[in-house]
């Protein structure tokens, strides 16, 4: 029954297993239902589950729909590259744009409403990493992910970029504001 | 063909010539990669400390990417199919099936690891370990990686063939001892690991060439981490059999029950591959019921094995010891232990280490919504140095000291450091592995060169507390670094200038296993009498009240975040 030869005892399979190994064993077994169940039980009755609505998307296709949307609801500028600011409607649909190497546009949002995000990337992967409050999304490009956010506390977000980019990417930072 | 036999005069153990020249060979060219793998992690660690800041960006991401293939690829594969050879040839006592193909294994991984190197350093293929596309490497990067892929499967494959030899030439009776099971478990998740890597890296080489004009970019990522994450679960069972070699060859342990550690086993078998999900959980490209009957590796059965191996290894120490009279009270079994045999020191860090600190964090990060709150922060790789580095490669720095004097017939030089070692480089990386939780759980993001910004639109300022874990990341890094640095000028030192040992008679046919011996005493020993072991069940009920706590607690944490739907 050594572990680096083999059993003595040829029929080991017959050998009963004792109870405190029988305990622990179930003691495991439950709580890996346990876990189980709470991944389910969170997303019935839990506040943070990602979103499943998914689109393909090309880059022309998605850049075009953040233009447009960036056209309708600028309210204004910020820095010297002229980024723009983009409100969108209270409980409305808003973009963000992942590209080489910054999140595109700014957004403003207002706590307590509930946002649809469409997050793609058009050139490699991005991760979207919104910081203080520290959620961290994978961003792929072709797939176009709409996912639903409600603010909680006003403040001046930053979007950090965490999927490695190339050679900018410790300068993909993003922002967004909530009033 | 003749087969020459040596039966190692201090272990018992017998080597075919052949398999002992492959293992000596494929362990040495391992060392040799750790050797680079290390000083590309001191580049790192001195990079990522924000008062140093070594390297330039560039620099940094060609160092990082080298890196996670020379660590994770290179060094664990060439000691891995020492581990097999072993566990195969040595251990059943049987010639090592198909000599030839061994060696054109291992010379595929050697070219292919330095190819895959070459295209690093040339600095044309700074994609990191993952590679995922769109972003493109040199070919050769790819190349390279599928010659080390194509090589190890024909080790794996030898692997089985000697399976088959010992049953023909019947040098065992019964089953298969645990630790060859145990190895045998890892080949064949290999197999599927390695199938996987063919799946993805071979059209991204074709990508790469111009022959396809494009690989889905959430595709790639799926194949890819059945290669990625599946392979760090080689290491898993690996590492596992390593830890029941250690406690028979320390201790004369057994297992509690045979019965109950193989069916372990065989849960990684039936559920290990499913841990590609474990990548994917914040992706948009997968729904919520595929991530998470994945990531729970269908209702976490693998980690329900791991609990078992987590429980049966010290329990079979325990109750070995307690057989030998060290019956006092709840821990003098454990306090009675050979704290100053490196083998079993380290042995023991790695099973403690990987149980608490890489299991528990494992799990909760491997929790599909709390995945959000970590995915791609240094929290990752904070995790899988307690997995990969504490598991995995302590274990095998742990079983080189005894197979040194046995397998390379040299005493270990200054034994005096030699105990010092798995302290030194397994705390320091227990610790390196905590503060880089820490940072990751303030939300510090891993492969970024500038924590900073410059050059950036705007400012973010990490809090206070994330520089000083930054901090303590660099202090505790080096240290690990010199913890491992040891290990290869002893390993080294003692290969070239340690005493010569005798290394036995050598016979042509197998002989039987000398009575005098460590392996044999622990053979015979026994009955099927169950010992209890309450100073394990301890030790399993403190490791579980950690993981209760610790999971719930970050379900409080994501429950403060922004409402996501």
């Amino acid at each position: 029954m050594s572990a680096i030869l083999p059993p003595s005892e040829r029929l080991w399979w017959k050998t009963p297993i004792s109870s405190q190994e029988w305990a622990w064993i179930g003691i495991a077994f439950v709580w890996a239902m346990i876990m189980f169940v709470m991944m389910v039980y969170w997303h019935i009755n839990g506040k943070q589950n990602l979103s499943n609505e998914v689109y393909k998307t090309t880059t022309e296709m998605f850049t075009a729909k953040t233009e447009a949307f960036v056209k309708e609801n600028t309210i204004r500028t910020e820095t010297e590259q002229n980024i723009p600011v983009v409100k969108p409607n209270a409980n409305g649909e808003a973009f963000l744009l992942a590209r080489l190497w910054a999140w595109y546009p700014i957004l403003e949002l207002e706590a307590g409403k509930t946002y649809k995000i469409h997050l793609s990337a058009v050139d490699y992967n991005h991760g979207f990493s919104l910081q203080p409050t520290n959620i961290n999304i994978q961003v792929i490009p072709g797939y176009e992910h709409v996912v639903k956010m409600t603010p909680t506390k006003a403040g001046t977000y930053a979007i950090v970029c965490n999927e490695y980019c190339g050679i900018g990417h410790h300068t993909m930072l993003g922002r967004i504001y909530v009033k | 063909m003749a087969t020459t036999y040596r039966t190692c005069p201090r272990t018992g153990l017998q080597f075919d010539l052949d398999a002992d020249k492959l293992m000596r060979w494929n362990a040495v060219a391992g060392v040799l990669w750790l050797l680079v793998g290390g000083i590309t992690a001191l580049l790192v660690i001195l990079t990522r400390w924000p008062a140093i800041k070594l390297l330039p960006a560039d620099q940094f991401y060609l160092i990082l990417t080298a890196h996670g293939i020379d660590m994770l690829i290179l060094w664990i594969l060439f000691f891995e199919m020492a581990v097999l050879y072993f566990a195969s040839s040595t251990l059943l006592r049987c010639r090592i099936a198909t000599p030839k193909v061994a060696w054109l294994g291992f010379w595929l991984m050697v070219v292919g690891g330095i190819m895959t190197n070459v295209a690093i350093f040339q600095g044309s293929s700074s994609v990191m370990f993952t590679s995922y596309v769109p972003m493109q490497a040199a070919p050769h990067f790819y190349l390279g990686i599928i010659l080390v892929a194509v090589g190890a499967l024909l080790g794996t494959g030898v692997f089985f063939g000697t399976l088959v030899v010992a049953k023909k030439d019947k040098t065992y009776t019964g089953s298969l001892p645990l630790v060859t099971f145990g190895a045998m478990t890892a080949a064949i998740i290999a197999v599927f690991t390695i199938a996987s890597g063919a799946a993805i890296l071979i059209p991204t080489f074709a990508w790469s060439m111009g022959w396809i004009k494009e690989i889905d970019a959430q595709l790639y990522r799926m194949v890819w981490w059945a290669l990625g994450h599946s392979s760090q679960q080689v290491n898993v069972a690996a590492h596992v059999s390593i830890w029941y070699l250690v406690a028979a060859v320390a201790f004369g342990a057994k297992p509690l029950s045979e019965k109950v550690s193989r069916f372990a086993f065989l849960l990684y078998i039936l559920f290990l591959q499913l841990a590609s999900a474990h990548h994917l959980l914040s992706d948009p490209g997968m729904s919520a019921e595929w991530k998470v009957l994945n990531t729970s590796y269908f209702m976490y059965f693998a980690v329900l094995a791991s609990m078992i191996h987590g429980f049966t290894v010290p329990g079979a120490i325990e109750a070995a010891q307690r057989k030998k009279g060290f019956n006092n009270g709840l821990f003098e079994w454990l306090r009675k232990a050979p704290w100053g045999n490196p083998v079993f020191s380290g042995m023991f860090i790695s099973l403690v280490g990987f149980g608490f600190i890489g299991g528990i964090s494992g799990v909760v990060l491997g929790t599909e919504q709390i995945n959000m709150l970590m995915h791609n922060t240094f929290y990752v790789p904070g995790h899988f140095h307690a997995t990969v580095v504490v598991g995995t490669t302590l274990a095998f720095m742990s079983i080189t000291y005894l197979l040194v004097p046995t397998l390379f017939k040299r005493e270990m030089i200054f034994p005096k450091l030699c105990q010092i070692q798995p302290y030194l480089y397994g705390l320091s990386m227990i610790v390196l592995s905590l503060v880089m939780m820490g940072a990751g759980t303030l939300g510090v993001s891993r492969r970024h060169w500038d924590m900073a910004f410059s050059g950036a639109p705007f400012q973010y300022e990490w809090p206070g507390a994330a520089y000083l874990m930054m901090g303590l990341t660099g202090i505790f890094g080096v240290i690990a670094v010199v913890g491992g640095a040891l290990w290869i000028l002893l390993v080294v030192g003692s290969l070239l200038f340690g005493k010569k040992l005798d290394g036995g008679a050598t016979h042509d046919k197998p002989v039987p296993i000398p009575d005098q011996s460590a392996a044999a005493a622990a053979s015979h020993t026994g009955s099927e009498e169950h010992v209890k072991v309450p100073g394990t069940v301890v030790l399993a009920i403190t490791l579980l009240t950690c993981f209760v706590l610790y999971y719930f607690v970050n379900w409080k944490y994501l429950s403060e975040v922004w409402g996501l739907s």
